[in-house]
Protein backbone atom coordinates (compact mmCIF):
# COMPACT_ATOMS: atom_id res chain seq x y z
CA UNK A 1 0.00 0.00 0.00
CA UNK A 2 2.73 2.36 1.46
CA UNK A 3 6.20 1.80 -0.22
CA UNK A 4 8.71 4.14 0.49
CA UNK A 5 12.61 3.87 -1.11
CA UNK A 6 15.51 5.54 -0.86
CA UNK A 7 14.10 8.51 1.19
CA UNK A 8 16.52 11.86 1.78
CA UNK A 9 15.56 14.59 3.80
CA UNK A 10 17.48 17.61 4.65
CA UNK A 11 17.46 20.50 7.41
CA UNK A 12 19.74 22.64 5.79
CA UNK A 13 22.72 20.72 5.33
CA UNK A 14 21.73 18.25 8.42
CA UNK A 15 19.94 14.84 6.32
CA UNK A 16 17.85 13.61 8.93
CA UNK A 17 16.78 10.91 7.15
CA UNK A 18 18.83 9.21 3.77
CA UNK A 19 18.91 6.06 1.98
CA UNK A 20 15.25 4.80 3.73
CA UNK A 21 13.20 2.42 2.45
CA UNK A 22 10.03 0.94 3.84
CA UNK A 23 6.94 -1.15 3.11
CA UNK A 24 3.56 -0.85 4.65
CA UNK A 25 1.08 -3.41 3.58
CA UNK A 26 -2.60 -2.73 3.37
CA UNK A 27 -4.54 -3.80 7.08
CA UNK A 28 -1.04 -3.86 8.74
CA UNK A 29 0.54 -2.38 11.69
CA UNK A 30 3.98 -1.62 11.08
CA UNK A 31 5.93 0.40 13.90
CA UNK A 32 9.17 2.34 13.39
CA UNK A 33 10.73 2.58 16.41
CA UNK A 34 14.50 4.81 17.13
CA UNK A 35 16.20 6.17 19.44
CA UNK A 36 15.68 9.82 19.58
CA UNK A 37 16.68 11.91 16.84
CA UNK A 38 16.99 8.47 14.85
CA UNK A 39 14.57 10.40 12.07
CA UNK A 40 10.73 8.78 13.03
CA UNK A 41 9.12 11.47 12.79
CA UNK A 42 10.86 13.54 9.83
CA UNK A 43 9.92 10.19 7.83
CA UNK A 44 5.97 10.61 9.09
CA UNK A 45 6.31 13.95 8.09
CA UNK A 46 7.84 13.61 4.98
CA UNK A 47 5.43 10.99 4.01
CA UNK A 48 2.22 12.88 4.80
CA UNK A 49 3.91 15.66 2.83
CA UNK A 50 4.97 18.02 5.44
CA UNK A 51 8.51 18.07 4.83
CA UNK A 52 10.26 17.97 1.36
CA UNK A 53 12.37 14.91 0.42
CA UNK A 54 15.14 15.90 -1.34
CA UNK A 55 15.62 12.25 -3.07
CA UNK A 56 13.50 9.02 -3.11
CA UNK A 57 9.98 8.65 -3.63
CA UNK A 58 6.89 7.56 -1.98
CA UNK A 59 4.62 5.55 -3.11
CA UNK A 60 0.78 5.15 -2.40
CA UNK A 61 -1.30 2.57 -4.26
CA UNK A 62 0.97 2.65 -6.87
CA UNK A 63 1.11 5.70 -7.59
CA UNK A 64 3.81 8.22 -7.20
CA UNK A 65 3.21 10.53 -4.70
CA UNK A 66 6.05 12.47 -2.82
CA UNK A 67 6.30 15.92 -4.10
CA UNK A 68 2.36 16.32 -3.26
CA UNK A 69 1.49 18.55 -0.97
CA UNK A 70 -0.13 17.78 2.71
CA UNK A 71 -3.16 18.68 1.87
CA UNK A 72 -3.43 16.83 -1.17
CA UNK A 73 -2.41 13.93 0.21
CA UNK A 74 -4.98 14.06 2.45
CA UNK A 75 -7.48 13.34 0.05
CA UNK A 76 -5.60 10.54 -0.91
CA UNK A 77 -6.29 9.01 1.96
CA UNK A 78 -3.31 9.57 4.34
CA UNK A 79 -4.04 11.13 7.24
CA UNK A 80 -1.21 12.49 10.04
CA UNK A 81 -1.02 12.56 13.75
CA UNK A 82 1.73 14.70 15.00
CA UNK A 83 3.47 13.79 17.65
CA UNK A 84 2.93 17.91 18.96
CA UNK A 85 -0.09 16.91 19.37
CA UNK A 86 -1.52 20.01 17.59
CA UNK A 87 -5.27 20.50 18.53
CA UNK A 88 -6.18 24.08 17.58
CA UNK A 89 -6.88 25.09 21.42
CA UNK A 90 -9.04 28.35 20.42
CA UNK A 91 -11.73 26.15 18.45
CA UNK A 92 -14.55 24.14 20.25
CA UNK A 93 -13.98 20.38 20.27
CA UNK A 94 -16.61 20.08 17.48
CA UNK A 95 -15.15 23.12 15.01
CA UNK A 96 -11.47 20.55 15.76
CA UNK A 97 -13.31 17.13 14.21
CA UNK A 98 -15.25 19.53 11.80
CA UNK A 99 -11.69 20.35 10.58
CA UNK A 100 -11.23 16.62 10.48
CA UNK A 101 -13.70 16.36 8.19
CA UNK A 102 -12.41 19.02 5.74
CA UNK A 103 -11.89 16.73 2.72
CA UNK A 104 -15.65 15.40 2.94
CA UNK A 105 -17.37 18.57 3.82
CA UNK A 106 -20.02 18.16 1.33
CA UNK A 107 -20.84 14.74 3.20
CA UNK A 108 -23.64 15.74 5.72
CA UNK A 109 -24.64 12.19 6.44
CA UNK A 110 -21.19 10.53 6.09
CA UNK A 111 -20.46 13.17 8.64
CA UNK A 112 -22.98 12.03 11.16
CA UNK A 113 -22.18 9.07 10.55
CA UNK A 114 -18.47 9.61 11.47
CA UNK A 115 -19.89 11.57 14.42
CA UNK A 116 -21.69 8.56 15.94
CA UNK A 117 -18.49 6.59 15.29
CA UNK A 118 -16.76 8.95 17.04
CA UNK A 119 -18.76 8.91 20.11
CA UNK A 120 -18.52 5.41 20.68
CA UNK A 121 -14.75 5.63 20.48
CA UNK A 122 -14.19 8.54 22.51
CA UNK A 123 -16.84 9.21 24.54
CA UNK A 124 -15.41 11.92 26.42
CA UNK A 125 -14.87 14.09 22.95
CA UNK A 126 -18.55 14.31 22.62
CA UNK A 127 -19.15 15.00 25.91
CA UNK A 128 -16.79 18.17 25.40
CA UNK A 129 -17.85 19.09 22.18
CA UNK A 130 -18.40 22.76 23.08
CA UNK A 131 -15.26 23.15 24.81
CA UNK A 132 -12.35 24.79 23.30
CA UNK A 133 -10.24 22.14 22.49
CA UNK A 134 -7.16 23.86 24.52
CA UNK A 135 -9.09 22.84 28.13
CA UNK A 136 -8.77 19.08 27.43
CA UNK A 137 -6.21 17.26 29.80
CA UNK A 138 -3.36 15.66 27.96
CA UNK A 139 -4.80 12.11 26.97
CA UNK A 140 -7.99 13.98 26.07
CA UNK A 141 -5.94 15.95 23.23
CA UNK A 142 -4.79 12.74 21.76
CA UNK A 143 -7.76 11.51 21.42
CA UNK A 144 -8.96 14.33 19.62
CA UNK A 145 -6.34 14.44 17.30
CA UNK A 146 -6.77 10.46 16.69
CA UNK A 147 -10.49 11.26 16.39
CA UNK A 148 -9.69 14.67 13.76
CA UNK A 149 -7.59 12.62 11.52
CA UNK A 150 -10.36 9.84 11.24
CA UNK A 151 -12.62 11.77 10.28
CA UNK A 152 -11.43 11.97 7.08
CA UNK A 153 -12.12 8.45 6.57
CA UNK A 154 -8.12 7.46 5.73
CA UNK A 155 -7.04 4.41 4.55
CA UNK A 156 -3.56 4.91 5.80
CA UNK A 157 -2.75 6.45 9.43
CA UNK A 158 0.15 7.92 10.35
CA UNK A 159 0.61 8.10 14.18
CA UNK A 160 3.62 10.07 15.82
CA UNK A 161 4.01 9.11 19.65
CA UNK A 162 0.93 8.92 20.58
CA UNK A 163 1.94 7.66 24.17
CA UNK A 164 4.44 11.33 24.62
CA UNK A 165 4.30 12.30 28.14
CA UNK A 166 0.90 11.06 28.86
CA UNK A 167 -0.24 8.84 32.46
CA UNK A 168 0.48 5.12 32.44
CA UNK A 169 -3.39 4.38 32.57
CA UNK A 170 -4.19 6.71 29.51
CA UNK A 171 -1.74 5.16 27.31
CA UNK A 172 -3.37 1.96 27.82
CA UNK A 173 -6.01 3.61 26.39
CA UNK A 174 -4.50 4.85 24.11
CA UNK A 175 -2.76 1.48 23.01
CA UNK A 176 -6.41 -0.31 23.58
CA UNK A 177 -7.82 2.56 20.91
CA UNK A 178 -4.78 1.37 18.42
CA UNK A 179 -5.75 -1.90 18.87
CA UNK A 180 -9.22 -1.29 18.14
CA UNK A 181 -8.63 0.73 14.69
CA UNK A 182 -6.48 -2.14 13.84
CA UNK A 183 -9.02 -4.88 14.34
CA UNK A 184 -11.37 -2.63 12.15
CA UNK A 185 -8.68 -3.17 9.11
CA UNK A 186 -7.44 0.44 9.20
CA UNK A 187 -3.34 0.17 7.67
CA UNK A 188 -1.08 2.15 10.27
CA UNK A 189 2.38 3.29 10.48
CA UNK A 190 3.40 3.64 14.26
CA UNK A 191 6.49 5.78 15.57
CA UNK A 192 6.66 4.84 19.08
CA UNK A 193 9.31 5.67 21.89
CA UNK A 194 7.65 2.88 24.22
CA UNK A 195 9.24 0.00 21.36
CA UNK A 196 8.00 -2.85 24.31
CA UNK A 197 4.28 -1.45 24.09
CA UNK A 198 4.19 -0.76 19.85
CA UNK A 199 6.05 -4.26 19.47
CA UNK A 200 2.92 -6.28 21.04
CA UNK A 201 0.59 -4.74 18.37
CA UNK A 202 2.78 -4.33 15.37
CA UNK A 203 2.69 -6.96 12.40
CA UNK A 204 6.49 -5.56 11.40
CA UNK A 205 8.20 -3.15 12.86
CA UNK A 206 11.45 -1.06 11.09
CA UNK A 207 14.15 -0.06 13.93
CA UNK A 208 15.68 3.45 12.41
CA UNK A 209 19.59 4.80 13.48
CA UNK A 210 20.97 7.75 12.27
CA UNK A 211 18.56 8.28 10.14
CA UNK A 212 18.61 5.17 8.45
CA UNK A 213 16.70 1.33 8.75
CA UNK A 214 19.22 -0.16 10.78
CA UNK A 215 17.16 -3.51 11.33
CA UNK A 216 13.58 -4.55 10.19
CA UNK A 217 11.02 -7.77 10.80
CA UNK A 218 8.35 -9.00 11.76
CA UNK A 219 7.27 -7.43 15.77
CA UNK A 220 8.75 -10.87 17.02
CA UNK A 221 11.97 -11.11 15.34
CA UNK A 222 12.77 -7.70 16.31
CA UNK A 223 11.99 -8.36 19.72
CA UNK A 224 13.80 -11.00 20.33
CA UNK A 225 17.01 -9.69 18.49
CA UNK A 226 19.11 -8.97 21.49
CA UNK A 227 21.24 -6.19 19.88
CA UNK A 228 17.86 -4.41 19.87
CA UNK A 229 18.74 -2.56 22.77
CA UNK A 230 22.10 -1.48 21.69
CA UNK A 231 20.75 -0.19 18.29
CA UNK A 232 18.64 1.71 20.59
CA UNK A 233 21.19 2.92 23.09
CA UNK A 234 23.70 3.38 20.41
CA UNK A 235 21.62 6.01 18.62
CA UNK B 1 -20.54 70.80 26.61
CA UNK B 2 -22.32 67.71 25.72
CA UNK B 3 -22.83 68.64 22.69
CA UNK B 4 -18.95 69.00 22.47
CA UNK B 5 -18.47 65.41 23.83
CA UNK B 6 -20.58 64.20 21.76
CA UNK B 7 -18.89 65.62 18.28
CA UNK B 8 -15.72 64.12 20.28
CA UNK B 9 -17.29 60.83 20.84
CA UNK B 10 -18.24 60.90 16.98
CA UNK B 11 -15.16 61.72 15.34
CA UNK B 12 -12.96 59.26 17.68
CA UNK B 13 -15.49 56.24 16.32
CA UNK B 14 -15.23 57.70 12.88
CA UNK B 15 -11.92 57.51 12.51
CA UNK B 16 -11.79 54.60 15.12
CA UNK B 17 -13.35 52.32 12.60
CA UNK B 18 -11.24 53.57 9.45
CA UNK B 19 -8.11 52.31 11.58
CA UNK B 20 -9.80 49.28 12.89
CA UNK B 21 -11.15 48.39 8.86
CA UNK B 22 -7.40 48.75 7.81
CA UNK B 23 -5.58 47.00 11.15
CA UNK B 24 -8.13 43.85 10.41
CA UNK B 25 -6.95 43.94 6.81
CA UNK B 26 -3.39 43.70 7.82
CA UNK B 27 -3.50 41.18 10.41
CA UNK B 28 -5.75 38.93 8.69
CA UNK B 29 -2.71 38.25 6.79
CA UNK B 30 0.03 38.15 9.15
CA UNK B 31 -2.06 35.81 11.47
CA UNK B 32 -1.52 33.16 8.86
CA UNK B 33 1.72 33.92 6.66
CA UNK B 34 3.26 35.59 9.48
CA UNK B 35 3.76 38.66 6.84
CA UNK B 36 3.45 41.78 6.91
CA UNK B 37 1.89 42.68 3.55
CA UNK B 38 3.68 46.64 2.44
CA UNK B 39 1.86 46.90 -0.68
CA UNK B 40 -1.56 47.09 1.34
CA UNK B 41 -1.43 50.49 1.17
CA UNK B 42 -1.84 50.24 -2.20
CA UNK B 43 -5.02 48.92 -2.28
CA UNK B 44 -6.63 52.38 -1.56
CA UNK B 45 -5.14 54.17 -3.91
CA UNK B 46 -5.95 51.61 -6.41
CA UNK B 47 -9.37 52.19 -5.69
CA UNK B 48 -9.26 55.53 -5.07
CA UNK B 49 -7.98 55.99 -8.89
CA UNK B 50 -10.78 53.60 -10.10
CA UNK B 51 -13.12 56.23 -8.37
CA UNK B 52 -11.36 58.85 -10.52
CA UNK B 53 -11.43 56.67 -13.60
CA UNK B 54 -15.00 55.86 -13.76
CA UNK B 55 -15.38 59.96 -12.43
CA UNK B 56 -16.63 60.98 -16.08
CA UNK B 57 -19.07 57.64 -16.74
CA UNK B 58 -22.70 58.07 -16.16
CA UNK B 59 -22.91 55.15 -13.28
CA UNK B 60 -24.45 55.67 -10.26
CA UNK B 61 -21.95 56.20 -7.66
CA UNK B 62 -22.96 52.83 -5.67
CA UNK B 63 -21.76 51.04 -8.89
CA UNK B 64 -18.64 53.24 -8.96
CA UNK B 65 -18.01 52.55 -5.57
CA UNK B 66 -18.59 48.63 -5.81
CA UNK B 67 -16.57 48.78 -8.74
CA UNK B 68 -13.53 50.05 -6.81
CA UNK B 69 -14.25 47.76 -4.14
CA UNK B 70 -13.71 44.80 -6.63
CA UNK B 71 -10.72 46.53 -7.89
CA UNK B 72 -9.24 46.40 -4.39
CA UNK B 73 -9.90 42.76 -3.47
CA UNK B 74 -8.31 41.58 -7.55
CA UNK B 75 -5.26 43.98 -6.99
CA UNK B 76 -5.09 42.20 -3.03
CA UNK B 77 -5.26 38.75 -5.00
CA UNK B 78 -3.11 39.59 -7.28
CA UNK B 79 -0.58 41.14 -4.51
CA UNK B 80 -0.59 37.61 -3.17
CA UNK B 81 0.12 36.24 -6.50
CA UNK B 82 2.89 38.18 -7.63
CA UNK B 83 4.67 39.17 -4.49
CA UNK B 84 3.88 36.79 -2.14
CA UNK B 85 3.03 33.08 -3.99
CA UNK B 86 6.91 33.05 -5.48
CA UNK B 87 8.94 33.40 -2.56
CA UNK B 88 6.86 32.49 0.18
CA UNK B 89 8.28 29.33 1.50
CA UNK B 90 11.90 30.68 0.72
CA UNK B 91 12.60 33.11 2.94
CA UNK B 92 10.94 35.54 5.20
CA UNK B 93 13.42 38.46 3.91
CA UNK B 94 12.40 38.29 -0.05
CA UNK B 95 8.70 37.99 0.84
CA UNK B 96 9.67 41.36 2.61
CA UNK B 97 11.23 42.86 -0.61
CA UNK B 98 8.70 41.62 -2.79
CA UNK B 99 6.02 43.30 -1.20
CA UNK B 100 7.97 46.43 -1.20
CA UNK B 101 8.54 46.08 -4.60
CA UNK B 102 5.12 45.53 -5.69
CA UNK B 103 3.89 48.74 -3.50
CA UNK B 104 6.57 50.71 -5.69
CA UNK B 105 5.43 48.92 -8.94
CA UNK B 106 2.46 50.11 -8.60
CA UNK B 107 2.28 53.45 -7.01
CA UNK B 108 4.96 54.30 -9.84
CA UNK B 109 2.39 53.03 -12.66
CA UNK B 110 0.05 55.64 -10.93
CA UNK B 111 2.68 58.14 -11.23
CA UNK B 112 3.74 57.34 -15.30
CA UNK B 113 -0.05 56.49 -16.38
CA UNK B 114 -2.14 59.34 -14.49
CA UNK B 115 -0.12 61.71 -12.75
CA UNK B 116 1.70 62.70 -9.86
CA UNK B 117 -0.34 65.50 -8.83
CA UNK B 118 -3.24 64.82 -7.22
CA UNK B 119 -6.73 63.81 -8.82
CA UNK B 120 -10.57 64.52 -7.72
CA UNK B 121 -12.14 61.30 -7.21
CA UNK B 122 -16.32 61.30 -7.38
CA UNK B 123 -17.96 61.33 -3.82
CA UNK B 124 -21.86 61.48 -3.76
CA UNK B 125 -23.65 64.19 -2.72
CA UNK B 126 -24.51 62.88 0.56
CA UNK B 127 -21.25 62.85 2.13
CA UNK B 128 -20.65 66.13 1.91
CA UNK B 129 -24.02 66.89 4.16
CA UNK B 130 -24.62 67.45 7.72
CA UNK B 131 -26.78 66.96 10.61
CA UNK B 132 -27.47 68.32 13.92
CA UNK B 133 -27.52 65.27 16.30
CA UNK B 134 -28.07 66.65 20.22
CA UNK B 135 -26.44 69.67 19.47
CA UNK B 136 -23.65 68.93 17.62
CA UNK B 137 -23.27 69.59 13.61
CA UNK B 138 -22.10 65.91 12.18
CA UNK B 139 -21.65 65.11 8.71
CA UNK B 140 -23.43 62.52 7.49
CA UNK B 141 -20.27 60.72 6.18
CA UNK B 142 -19.27 60.09 9.65
CA UNK B 143 -22.49 58.37 10.99
CA UNK B 144 -21.98 56.24 7.33
CA UNK B 145 -18.72 54.96 8.09
CA UNK B 146 -19.34 54.32 11.86
CA UNK B 147 -22.40 52.37 10.76
CA UNK B 148 -20.43 50.11 7.23
CA UNK B 149 -17.60 49.03 9.88
CA UNK B 150 -20.67 47.90 12.44
CA UNK B 151 -21.93 45.63 9.61
CA UNK B 152 -18.73 44.80 8.28
CA UNK B 153 -17.15 43.70 11.52
CA UNK B 154 -20.16 41.56 12.48
CA UNK B 155 -20.70 40.18 9.10
CA UNK B 156 -16.49 39.61 8.81
CA UNK B 157 -17.17 37.87 12.55
CA UNK B 158 -19.93 35.86 11.50
CA UNK B 159 -18.13 34.29 8.64
CA UNK B 160 -15.25 32.95 10.79
CA UNK B 161 -17.60 31.53 13.39
CA UNK B 162 -20.20 29.84 11.22
CA UNK B 163 -18.68 28.90 7.53
CA UNK B 164 -16.42 26.05 6.86
CA UNK B 165 -14.17 28.93 5.05
CA UNK B 166 -13.78 30.66 8.55
CA UNK B 167 -13.18 27.38 10.72
CA UNK B 168 -10.30 26.94 8.51
CA UNK B 169 -9.04 30.34 8.11
CA UNK B 170 -8.88 30.61 12.12
CA UNK B 171 -7.09 27.34 11.90
CA UNK B 172 -4.60 28.30 9.81
CA UNK B 173 -3.61 31.38 11.62
CA UNK B 174 -3.54 29.12 14.71
CA UNK B 175 -1.09 25.80 13.29
CA UNK B 176 -1.36 26.32 9.47
CA UNK B 177 0.74 23.17 8.73
CA UNK B 178 -1.54 21.24 10.83
CA UNK B 179 -4.98 22.82 8.98
CA UNK B 180 -2.67 21.86 5.57
CA UNK B 181 -2.31 17.93 7.20
CA UNK B 182 -6.43 18.12 7.53
CA UNK B 183 -6.90 19.21 3.89
CA UNK B 184 -7.10 22.73 4.21
CA UNK B 185 -5.54 24.30 0.78
CA UNK B 186 -2.75 26.64 1.57
CA UNK B 187 -3.45 28.63 -1.60
CA UNK B 188 -6.94 28.99 -0.46
CA UNK B 189 -7.00 29.88 2.63
CA UNK B 190 -4.45 32.49 1.26
CA UNK B 191 -6.17 34.03 -1.26
CA UNK B 192 -9.19 34.42 0.86
CA UNK B 193 -7.07 36.22 3.05
CA UNK B 194 -5.90 38.90 0.69
CA UNK B 195 -9.06 39.26 -0.94
CA UNK B 196 -11.11 39.71 2.74
CA UNK B 197 -8.22 42.40 2.87
CA UNK B 198 -8.51 43.79 -0.09
CA UNK B 199 -12.52 44.17 0.46
CA UNK B 200 -11.75 45.84 3.48
CA UNK B 201 -9.32 48.10 2.64
CA UNK B 202 -11.65 49.23 -0.77
CA UNK B 203 -14.17 50.00 1.97
CA UNK B 204 -11.96 52.30 4.30
CA UNK B 205 -10.62 54.07 0.43
CA UNK B 206 -14.27 55.00 0.07
CA UNK B 207 -14.71 57.03 3.58
CA UNK B 208 -10.83 57.84 3.38
CA UNK B 209 -10.95 59.69 0.28
CA UNK B 210 -14.44 60.94 1.37
CA UNK B 211 -12.63 63.38 4.00
CA UNK B 212 -9.93 64.29 1.73
CA UNK B 213 -11.67 64.16 -1.84
CA UNK B 214 -8.86 63.21 -3.60
CA UNK B 215 -6.04 60.39 -4.88
CA UNK B 216 -2.46 60.70 -5.20
CA UNK B 217 -0.10 58.09 -5.90
CA UNK B 218 1.40 58.09 -2.23
CA UNK B 219 -1.73 58.02 -0.47
CA UNK B 220 -1.82 54.30 0.78
CA UNK B 221 0.80 55.10 3.48
CA UNK B 222 -0.40 56.99 6.01
CA UNK B 223 -2.61 54.03 5.73
CA UNK B 224 -0.43 51.29 5.96
CA UNK B 225 1.31 53.01 8.78
CA UNK B 226 -1.70 53.73 10.91
CA UNK B 227 -2.52 50.23 10.23
CA UNK B 228 0.57 48.81 11.23
CA UNK B 229 0.83 51.08 14.91
CA UNK B 230 -2.92 49.53 15.29
CA UNK B 231 -2.17 46.32 14.72
CA UNK B 232 1.27 46.64 17.08
CA UNK B 233 -1.00 48.32 19.77
CA UNK B 234 -3.48 46.06 19.52
CA UNK B 235 -1.24 42.14 19.48
CA UNK B 236 0.44 41.36 15.53
CA UNK B 237 -2.09 38.42 15.39
CA UNK B 238 -5.16 38.98 17.17
CA UNK B 239 -8.33 40.12 14.99
CA UNK B 240 -10.06 41.79 17.79
CA UNK B 241 -6.64 42.86 19.23
CA UNK B 242 -6.37 45.10 15.51
CA UNK B 243 -9.96 46.28 16.02
CA UNK B 244 -9.26 47.40 19.46
CA UNK B 245 -5.87 48.90 18.32
CA UNK B 246 -7.28 50.72 15.19
CA UNK B 247 -10.36 51.99 18.09
CA UNK B 248 -7.32 53.37 20.69
CA UNK B 249 -5.00 54.71 18.02
CA UNK B 250 -8.10 56.95 16.87
CA UNK B 251 -8.84 58.10 20.47
CA UNK B 252 -5.26 58.96 20.93
CA UNK B 253 -5.09 60.97 17.59
CA UNK B 254 -8.42 62.52 18.27
CA UNK B 255 -7.95 63.66 21.76
CA UNK B 256 -4.79 65.44 21.01
CA UNK B 257 -6.01 66.91 18.47
CA UNK B 258 -8.88 68.49 20.58
CA UNK B 259 -6.86 69.13 23.67
CA UNK B 260 -3.34 70.27 21.70
CA UNK B 261 -2.70 73.96 21.39
CA UNK B 262 -2.40 75.46 17.66
CA UNK B 263 0.91 76.18 17.70
CA UNK B 264 1.69 72.12 19.01
CA UNK B 265 -1.09 70.49 16.70
CA UNK B 266 1.60 70.15 13.88
CA UNK B 267 2.94 67.93 16.43
CA UNK B 268 0.79 66.20 17.40
CA UNK B 269 2.37 62.47 15.71
CA UNK B 270 5.13 62.81 18.43
CA UNK B 271 2.50 63.06 21.12
CA UNK B 272 0.69 59.94 20.00
CA UNK B 273 3.82 57.83 19.67
CA UNK B 274 4.86 58.55 23.01
CA UNK B 275 1.58 57.10 24.40
CA UNK B 276 2.20 54.05 21.74
CA UNK B 277 5.20 53.66 23.24
CA UNK B 278 4.43 53.97 26.53
CA UNK B 279 1.72 50.92 25.69
CA UNK B 280 3.98 48.88 24.24
CA UNK B 281 6.42 49.81 27.23
CA UNK B 282 3.92 48.13 29.75
CA UNK B 283 2.43 45.44 27.10
CA UNK B 284 4.89 44.46 24.48
CA UNK B 285 3.04 41.86 23.37
CA UNK B 286 0.12 43.95 22.19
CA UNK B 287 -2.52 43.95 24.33
CA UNK B 288 -4.61 41.39 22.96
CA UNK B 289 -2.81 37.86 22.70
CA UNK B 290 -3.70 36.15 19.53
CA UNK B 291 -4.21 32.43 18.82
CA UNK B 292 -1.99 29.97 20.27
CA UNK B 293 0.40 29.32 17.78
CA UNK B 294 2.37 26.79 15.45
CA UNK B 295 5.51 27.59 13.56
CA UNK B 296 5.14 29.71 10.03
CA UNK B 297 4.19 27.51 7.08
Amino acid sequence: MLEVAGLEVRYGAIRAVRQLDLTVRKGELVALLGANGAGKSTTLLAIAGALKCSHGSVHFDGVDVTGLAPEQKVRRGIAMVPETRDVFPDLTVMENLRLGAYVRRHDTAGFRQDMERIDALFPVLTRRARQPAGTLSGGEQQMLVIARALMSRPRLLLLDEPSLGLAPTIVDQVFGLIEKLRESGLTILLVEQNASMALQLADRAYVLSLGTVAASGSAAEIAASSDLRAIYLGG
Amino acid sequence: MSAEWLQFAIDALTLGSLYALMALGLVIVYGILRLVNFAYGELIMVAGYTLYLLGGSPLPWLVMAAVAIGMAVLTGVATELVAFRPVRERSVTAVLITSFAFSTLLQNAALLFISPRSRQVPLPDLFSETILLGGAVVPIRNLLTIGCTVLLLALFALILRRTVLGLALRAAASHFRMARMLGVPANLIISSAFAISGLLAGVVSLFWLGRIGSVVPGIGLEPLLVAFIATVIGGMRSLPGAVIGGYILALIDTGFNYLLPQQLLAFRDAFTFSIVIAILLWRPQGLVAGPATGQRT
